[in-house]
């Protein structure tokens, strides 16, 4: 059994948990009555905003920045995200006002968002950066990032390294749940699924709360069309891969929200950071509570798809 | 032909638009032979990789040695044309050495650019070999000017390849807004997604474009004969099964046919299919493009010396006729036959992906 080291101060042993933007385009009231509920949990950190398309307004900015106020009278840490793939001059309008909000820190999804906060303000840098190796993350502490969000394809000796050289400004946050975000397009393979043009879509994410599976023709589910996203059918999990988590002293765990379940989700991560030995039954709980079965390959330096069962 | 630039012309920094300098075509190369086709058959331009993992055709079998480099880069000199060499994934945590060593290679092969997508790497580049060019790869994922001109203001990037996703009004959007040269794909094998944003591959095999250089790659391919027809498997996921009439495509895995809900067997991400924008080429000459890519260094020599050939004679017409430019019959027909699935694509230029 894996044991935190007794060294090491209790202040580094606990990771902070974040919600991570919402990836689905949910009905406004089902997003407010979400977020409500959020109020209430062990996270404390939430990230808001539409990251995903721009065609989804259900909430408009000023919506995101009223529910921020709300989380953050509840005591939580409050960032906005901007949109991974800006594509129009619109796109890149809206990101100028999330980065230009001049109250809450910003993640930046691409570069365009890191051109307008780098040396202005403090920010976060995203998950979709791809920052692989130490020059690159230290240029992102010089332009002023405070966290950064490790790649998702990125696994835990790659982890090791970057956290032994990382510098001291800078705070680590790993996607820990949820299904994986993996591919960005100009198309949308849920519009295409319905023969619509793009600019034509009908809202139609609007009827896929966790997104639209695709199976392989054997009846595998594999994938999951969310608009221009293209996700992993299966639930990243890294529950049980909790003392590994603790022991490369990463700062902040991000579950990514799906449309039921959350709050008993970020119950089981509450619980398995206060003792990470009971992780591996954690696990099997969650496994209940998730919308498909689960994954951690990446973080064990193997396909994503992988589960990779720790003997602790 | 006009329009080749010498290759000692370095641009002035402060001569920032397009107008200035003629247009380019950029075409592949996987080998030497491919090299050679390429500058004969009128490429202004030939990208080349490595044989390891610091680009992204990293294929058994591809790519160029010391000795094949320095006679390809001579090859093309000789004839006042350029060599690129695409170092386009990213360094990975355990190994930068490995990216920062191709770096000081490429810039004392004499190179006339190098094709970059990480940050670290192009601060190394600008403080190491001041003097090199730096172009941002498409791997980079930079789709607007506030990111380009970023990469620019940072590590004093001149040229920008953009993601296969943004329709004409957007490039030009993109051109009107930044310094930097902006190059664009004209013709090859399509990736549907946002390049250096996709992860699918590793999701599937553990190796994508940005860790490995590969995307679906062959080694984990299996292909067997069932009852049911030809099987196409990506590391056992089955990817297509192919009817014995027919032809049977790699395995990219966006490019299978899968089921979604009630709609059975389709092609639920995107066809095998090829970009083909030769139609578009004085529009896209016109809104200051300043380079077409062509795709491919892991195709054949054949494939390589007829695109460029079709594709020089595009753009002499193009500069010849403007206006009254058109794509001829026996381009397209040529060009059909080195489509993926003969099937051709405007991409994001045409409308049901707006």
């Amino acid at each position: 059994m894996e044991m935190i080291a007794s060294s090491a101060p209790a202040t580094h042993a606990m990771p902070r948990l974040a919600l991570g933007p919402p990836l689905y385009y949910w009905p406004r009231a089902t997003m407010f009555a979400f977020y409500e509920a959020m109020a209430d949990t062990a996270l404390d950190i939430v990230y808001l905003g539409e990251t995903v398309c721009s065609r989804r307004h259900e909430l408009r900015l000023a919506d995101w920045l009223a529910i921020a106020r709300s989380l953050r009278n509840a005591g939580k840490e409050v960032v906005l995200s901007t949109q991974v793939l800006l594509e129009s001059g619109g796109d890149v309008s809206t990101m100028h006002k999330v980065t230009g909000n001049g109250d809450f820190i910003v993640e930046a999804n691409d570069m365009g968002a890191v051109r307008q906060l780098a040396g202005h303000v403090p920010f976060i840098a995203g998950p979709h950066l791809n920052i692989f190796n130490a020059d690159t993350l230290r240029l992102f502490a010089q332009w002023g990032a405070t966290r950064w969000v490790m790649p998702l394809e990125m696994n835990r000796d790659d982890l090791a390294t970057l956290q032994a050289e990382r510098p001291a400004s800078l705070a680590t946050e790993v996607f820990a749940f949820g299904r994986l975000p993996l591919a960005f397009s100009a198309r949308c393979f849920t519009a295409r699924h319905l023969d619509l043009p793009k600019d034509d879509c009908r809202f139609s994410c609007l009827a896929h709360p966790d997104g639209l599976l695709m199976k392989t023709r054997e009846g595998e589910d594999f994938l999951v069309l969310n608009g221009i996203q293209t996700q992993s059918s299966r639930v990243y999990n890294l529950l049980a891969d909790m003392p590994d988590l603790t022991r490369l002293r990463v700062d902040v765990l991000r579950l990514s929200p799906q449309s039921s379940n959350m709050a008993g989700i970020i119950d089981l991560f509450d619980v398995a950071r206060h003792e990470a030995t009971g992780a591996g039954r954690a696990l099997a709980d969650a496994c209940a509570l998730q919308v498909a079965p689960a994954c951690n390959g990446y973080w064990h330096g193997r396909p994503g798809l992988d589960h990779v069962v720790q003997t602790l | 032909m006009s329009c080749r630039a010498t290759v000692t012309a370095r641009l002035d920094p402060k001569a920032t638009r397009a107008t200035l300098e003629p247009f380019e075509l950029v075409c592949p190369a996987g080998s030497l032979p491919a090299l050679k086709a390429a500058v004969d058959n009128g490429a202004d331009c030939v990208y080349v990789g490595l044989r390891d993992a610091t680009n992204a055709r990293n294929f058994a079998g591809l790519n160029f040695d010391d000795a094949a480099m320095a006679t390809g880069i001579a090859y093309a000199h000789a004839r006042h044309r350029k060599v690129f060499m695409a170092l386009n994934t990213y360094p990975q945590a355990t190994n930068p050495a490995l990216w920062r060593r191709a770096l000081d290679h490429a810039a004392a092969s004499g190179v006339d650019a190098v094709i970059l997508a990480d940050p670290g790497l192009m601060r190394y580049a600008a403080t190491q070999h001041p003097n090199l060019r730096l172009h941002l790869s498409v791997q980079g994922s930079a789709t607007n000017h506030d990111a380009i001109n970023f990469y620019h203001e940072q590590f004093g990037i001149r040229r920008a390849v953009l993601p296969r996703v943004l329709s004409m009004e957007q490039v030009e959007y993109v051109v009107t807004r930044t310094p930097v040269e902006i190059e664009v794909f004209g013709f090859g094998s399509l990736c549907v997604m946002v390049e250096g944003r996709c992860a699918l591959s590793s999701y599937v095999t553990g190796e994508s474009p940005n860790t490995h250089g590969v995307c679906s790659p062959a080694k984990a391919v299996r292909w067997q004969e069932t009852p049911r027809g030809l099987e196409a498997r990506l590391n056992g996921v089955l990817i297509d099964r192919f009817g014995s009439n027919e032809q049977a495509g790699y395995p990219t895995l966006c490019k299978g046919r899968f089921d979604v809900a009630e709609d059975r067997n389709y092609y639920a991400i995107e066809e095998p299919t090829s970009l083909n924008t030769l139609e578009l080429l004085p529009k896209l000459m016109e809104i200051g493009v300043r380079a077409v890519k062509i795709e491919g260094r892991q195709r054949s020599q054949a494939y390589v010396a007829e695109v460029t050939r079709v594709w020089r004679e595009a753009i002499d017409q193009s500069h010849l006729k403007g206006h009254r430019y058109i794509a001829k019959a026996p381009w397209m027909v040529s060009l059909e036959q080195f489509a993926e699935g003969r099937q051709h694509t405007l991409g994001a230029y045409h409308r049901p992906w707006k």
